[in-house]
């Protein structure tokens, strides 16, 4: 693994990463976050990124915590990972419970819980963006879209639990995608 | 697990977190199913407000699992949830990410990315329907948020918190104009 050109400070990570965490109102993280490492301040080169980026969709986690982890790694190995981690988090930790405390206040306000409904639905669109683009990009052929299909209506309409599901339709997925007569298997 | 909600929270968020490929919208169905239907620690009604408010607040919507901590055994409860939440999956990434870099380009590589992408696709969609069936309103809430997904998808520099106010306001207004009864809080 290439150094990158200098020791990246540990307070630079943590400021860098708090930054981004804090302000990271509405997700497009990701997006802010590779203009930041990136392009400001030239940590990591953008095939790394998003290399790293593709590893943190896959893996289990939210995108922001995963890719806080892989810089942090590539800058500062297993330290810079729990410092950039920690960093994310501090401030998203502290502003969700503050409008959480607000909550019991801003329930006797008349019309509330429509705002509330209504902002849920415009996430579920994203939501539903994020699944289209997902879907788009990596379903289009018959058995990929089976299995979407298939984990889609065992979870979401007979709801089953996660773990059997997961863990047979994963393992599954990943043999029909892999390479026939592969050698470094 | 009922009368220990932190230990409760644990045994529920670990495996969670290591189950949520890609980040948390996969882990929002079974996440309802347990904490409303199973350990009946919060109404259906509150676990849409929080999902609504950690979309609101900045960080991942996977912050839902520390507003759900907070309001389940308060400061404790938050951070207990937070870090059974992001530490298993974020020591998975670390350990993986570390190894990543060296086998880039082989084969299981790719094989790996593709058949976990179906899968992160089918619990995302999961993930959708599961907070549409929570609301209420299901009709408009489907409308607003089919509405919000192409809003996005036409205007990708849009910022979403425009979306999410649209959602907001939009709903206020059915609510205004008696497209449903007020619900008392």
């Amino acid at each position: 693994m290439t150094e990158p050109p200098q020791k990246v400070p540990l307070r630079d990570i943590f400021r860098v990463f708090f930054t981004i965490g804090a302000s990271s109102f509405g997700g497009g993280v990701t997006g802010w976050m590779h203009r930041i490492t990136v392009g400001q301040r030239g940590w990591l080169t953008n095939e790394k990124f998003l290399s790293g980026l593709a590893l943190g969709q896959v893996l289990p986690g939210a995108n922001v915590s995963n890719m806080a982890v892989y810089i942090g790694q590539v800058l500062r190995g297993t330290l810079g990972a729990g410092v950039a981690l920690l960093a994310v988090l501090m401030g998203p930790f502290f502003l969700v419970i503050a409008v959480a405390t607000l909550y019991d206040e801003a329930i006797k306000i008349p019309g509330f819980h429509s705002a509330m409904d209504g902002i849920a639905a415009a996430a579920v669109g994203m939501v539903l963006r994020m699944g289209t683009m997902g879907a788009l990009h990596g379903c289009r052929k018959a058995a990929p879209g089976l299995i979407a299909f298939g984990v889609f209506v065992a979870i979401g309409i007979l709801q089953w639990p996660l773990a059997p599901v997961a863990l047979v339709a994963g393992p599954i997925s990943v043999a029909l995608a892999w390479p026939r007569g592969s050698r470094d298997a | 697990m009922r009368d220990n909600p932190l230990l409760g929270l644990t045994f529920i968020l670990v495996p969670f977190s290591l189950l949520s490929i890609g980040g948390g919208p996969s882990i929002f169905a079974p996440l309802q199913r347990e904490v409303v239907d199973v350990m009946q620690w919060i109404t259906a009604r509150e676990f849409i407000d929080l999902f609504s408010i950690a979309r609101v607040a900045p960080g991942p919507g996977a912050m839902l699992a520390t507003l759900i901590g907070w309001k389940v055994a308060g400061w404790t409860g938050a951070i207990v949830a937070t870090l059974a939440l992001f530490v298993p999956a974020s020591i998975l990434t670390l350990a993986v990410a570390r190894v990543y870099d060296r086998y880039r380009g082989r084969e299981w590589h790719t094989a790996l990315e593709q058949g976990l992408a179906p899968v992160a696709v089918g619990l995302i969609f999961a993930g959708a329907i599961s907070i549409i069936r929570l609301s209420g309103n299901g009709a408009l809430t489907w409308a607003a948020a089919v509405g919000a997904g192409l809003v996005l998808t036409l205007r990708p520099k849009l910022h979403p918190f425009v979306v999410l106010f649209a959602g907001a306001a939009l709903f206020i207004s059915a609510e205004m104009a008696g497209l449903w009864p007020l619900v008392a809080p």
